[in-house]
């Protein structure tokens, strides 16, 4: 004797042998169709599988009953709830990422402006000693370094 | 006397719309494609069943996110609200991951920026090394790090605040 489906035992009714929920609500598990048959209903969800491929059936039932979950879970929300929390995260995180990256450029400039800075000053500090070594001649019998 | 046109519902339905009808706030006549949606894929009795069951001051959100979890299912027959779900967690991962790395980096260039403790004069000072012992020579300063992890707290009126992904 065939063991019915978890749909037809909800459903109390035969279990035929082509009975499309079968696949997808054995026996086992009746929690999962009863979820799923609260928010949508049995028609529905027969339609919905109906109108499927084979192959993408499973997938199918696996995603309304995690949105049945939800659902039941959260009545007023149900999965958009949790669409609206990721939104929010993916906010935050984009925040967070824009003042660090701002933060590491600031890093960057003031690194690179107190290296500009160190290199002059050296510059500096040789070309006085140079002037000096050169002192003693006018100004017309200076080196132009060429640093304007 | 003309009576008050029926809800989009009533009309789909084919029924009378009675005074308290528990769709027409949420289903008005000049958008029969907002229920059409949401009872192909839930189906009336179900929706109403769910009204039903809340107070009313929570029926109007209800109804939007029943409205938008439709809306995805029609788009998307397999995935639903699940697809977005799952592309949006993706988009989460991926940056914070990339908030992971600038986090690091930003320690790798406070940590170069430590203050070089100057060696001491080798040539000339005597052989005493005990200087090398002290303490601030192995003193790396603790920079706090925010934490990468975003902490949320669920919050309701902020549901249908934000673009819903299309």
């Amino acid at each position: 004797m065939n063991t019915r489906c978890a749909a037809c035992k909800y459903l109390r009714r035969r279990c035929p042998s082509d009975c499309i929920f079968s696949p997808y609500f054995p026996p086992h598990d009746p929690q999962r169709f009863a979820s799923i048959h609260r928010i949508y209903g049995a028609s529905n969800v027969a339609r919905m599988l109906q109108q499927l491929p084979v192959n993408q059936r499973a997938a199918t039932v696996d995603c309304l009953y995690y949105e049945a979950q939800c659902r039941v879970q959260d009545p007023v929300c149900g999965c958009v709830g949790v669409i609206s929390l990721l939104y929010q995260e993916i906010h935050n995180a984009e925040t967070k990422l824009a003042k660090t990256k701002a933060q590491i450029a600031l890093f960057v400039d003031s690194n690179s402006a107190r290296e500009d800075f160190e290199v002059e000053s050296d510059l500096n500090v040789l070309l006085h000693e140079e002037g000096n070594e050169f002192a003693h001649l006018g100004p017309s019998n200076q080196v132009s370094f060429g640093f304007t | 006397m003309g009576g008050t046109s029926p809800c989009a519902s009533c009309k789909l339905l084919r029924r009378r719309c009675a005074k308290d009808c528990i769709f027409a706030p949420y289903f008005p006549s000049d958008d029969p494609q907002k229920f059409a949606i949401v009872h192909k894929v839930f189906g009336a009795s179900n929706v109403s069943k769910m009204l039903q069951e809340l107070p009313v001051h929570q029926r109007a959100d209800a109804v939007n996110s029943l409205v938008y979890e439709a809306n995805a299912r029609m788009r998307d027959p397999v995935y639903g609200c699940v697809g977005a779900i799952s592309y949006l967690q993706n988009q989460v991962s991926e940056l914070q991951m990339q908030l992971a790395v600038a986090q690091a980096e930003i320690l790798c260039i406070q940590m170069q920026q430590e203050p070089v403790i100057p060696a001491p004069a080798a040539i000339d000072e005597p052989e005493d090394k005990s200087f090398l012992l002290h303490p601030q020579y192995f003193n790396f300063a603790s920079s706090s790090s925010s934490n990468v992890i975003p902490d949320y707290s669920l919050n309701r009126e902020s549901v249908f605040g934000h673009d819903m992904v299309s």
